[in-house]
């Protein structure tokens, strides 16, 4: 944009001088044209606050990924989760899903249970981005919770909107609850693994069954166990 | 005063006469869960005064049979009684985890109650379930999100048994049947509330031989929602 503005000031010095010598070689009158350029817009910062609190007993909520993007679903419940997603899903790592939008920003640190965390994220100029959010939660197989693509006009300068989130499956892993698959504190097992064998498409998560409810096999006990909602989303628009 | 009066009856008069005219809408369900089956979907379209079914009354005979065995027999009856519109088995039988289907309907000036019910597999008389909401006359599109319901009627035993109304044990269609158990010995009796109710959710077990349950733990409970509706209003 600079370049632009420095061009069109050399081209009036330059018309300039032609249009004097023409009024001084004879009495005719020379028009020159000149293009003035519309006046560049300093690009406006329209930023937002998400806050997540973290409404479960004892699964700790991945640091988690705020997008903005334009139209469209970076997820949703029916798609097949793109593989961006199974890693936020199946070990809480974020890094390739901030870069679907057209900003982003990724929460520091897990967020444990009845803790809250505040993300910052700006975008230059657009105020009707959609806004999604993804983080696992920790101590299960491929559970995530978020938001999918909220429609930001609504919110003016100063306005607040506040949702209940629930859990959902990225349906990529089965919910074995093992030792082995299980990445948070209660099991420390495997993480990301590209094979998916479970159902295939992203579902409201059935919960956890847990050690102490029936599955022989979990890893997991009652205190792991959730009911929706999982997260208290508070997006502001701070200017 | 009189002029007032006779202005606010004439609004009125108009606003009762909008929300009575036909509509053009579609309604489109998707099942949520993750491995949970919507048996044939039903959903009608009637007057404020029909209802199918409500939270703390006793199931309908009608609700009975949707609920235990999934059939829409007896709610297509009772809703061509009340000169409902009805969308019936919009997926052509069962509705898949996490699959939608939808159905298009041009609704007879007073109807303009939407309820929807399907049952949930496997379970012994649980539904998906939407009672009297209002479709907006305005035109746009709408998103309800749904629960699962116990209708109050069956023992929620968890094990294969019949569809028939009063019949004890789940029905179990073919997508269902390697995925059950056998040889449970019985998860609950009679419900202690034997009115329609939020479904307190499948216990299920881990063994496909034994145990209490037929239902698998890891794969057929739910939370919810359960369900979302959408409805088109053109």
């Amino acid at each position: 944009m600079p370049n632009i503005i420095r061009h069109y000031k050399k081209a009036i010095l330059l018309a300039l001088p032609l249009a004097l010598s023409a009024c001084g070689d004879d009495t005719k009158e020379v028009i020159v044209e000149v293009e003035v350029p519309a006046p560049v817009p300093t690009p406006v910062d329209v930023s937002y606050d998400v806050t997540v609190i973290n409404l479960t007993n004892g699964q700790p909520v991945s640091p988690p990924a705020v997008v903005l993007h334009a139209d469209g679903n970076l997820w949703a419940v029916g798609q097949v989760p793109s593989v961006e997603l199974e890693r936020i899903a199946e070990v809480g790592d974020s890094e390739s899903f901030l870069t679907l939008g057209m900003t982003s920003a990724g929460g520091e640190g897990p967020i444990m249970p009845g803790d809250q965390q505040t993300i910052s994220v700006t975008i230059q100029d657009i105020t009707d981005a959609k806004l999604t959010i993804a983080a696992m939660l920790g101590n299960t197989n491929d559970a995530f919770t978020g938001l999918n693509a909220w429609d930001l006009s609504q919110l003016e300068v100063g306005d607040s909107w506040t949702s209940n989130r629930p859990a959902y499956d990225a349906g990529t892993e089965k919910n074995s609850e093992s030792a082995a698959t299980v990445p948070g504190p209660a099991a420390s097992g495997e993480g990301f693994n590209p094979t998916r064998d479970d159902t295939g498409f992203i579902s409201m998560h059935p919960g956890v069954v847990s050690a102490d409810d029936g599955l022989s096999t979990s890893a997991l006990t009652v205190e792991h166990k959730f009911d929706n909602p999982v997260i208290r989303v508070r997006i502001t628009r701070t200017e | 005063m009189k002029r007032t009066t006779i202005l606010s009856a004439a609004a009125m008069l108009a606003l009762s006469s909008q929300q009575s005219l036909a509509a053009d809408i579609s309604v489109e369900v998707q099942n949520l869960t993750h491995g949970l089956y919507f048996t044939p979907i039903a959903a009608v379209i009637h007057t404020p005064d029909v209802s199918l079914f409500e939270v703390g009354e006793a199931a309908s005979t009608e609700l009975q049979m949707m609920a235990e065995g999934g059939s829409i027999d007896g709610i297509t009856t009772v809703a061509t009684a009340a000169s409902a519109d009805m969308i019936a088995n919009p997926a052509g039988g069962l509705l898949a985890p996490t699959m939608s289907a939808s159905g298009d309907v041009m609704t007879t000036d007073g109807n303009v109650m939407l309820s929807v019910v399907a049952m949930v597999l496997p379970s012994n008389d649980g539904f998906v379930g939407l009672d009297n909401w209002e479709i907006p006359t305005e035109a746009g599109t709408y998103t309800v999100f749904l629960n699962a319901y116990d209708a109050g009627t069956e023992a929620n035993d968890e094990l294969r048994g019949s569809g028939a109304p009063g019949m004890p044990g789940m029905p179990v269609p073919p997508p269902l049947e390697p995925l059950l158990g056998t040889g449970g010995s019985g998860v609950a009796g009679a419900d202690t509330n034997a009115t329609v109710h939020i479904h307190r959710g499948n216990i299920g077990d881990d063994s496909l031989t034994d145990g209490v349950s037929d239902v698998d733990n890891a794969v057929h409970r739910w939370l919810n929602p359960v369900a979302k509706v959408t409805v088109t209003v053109r």
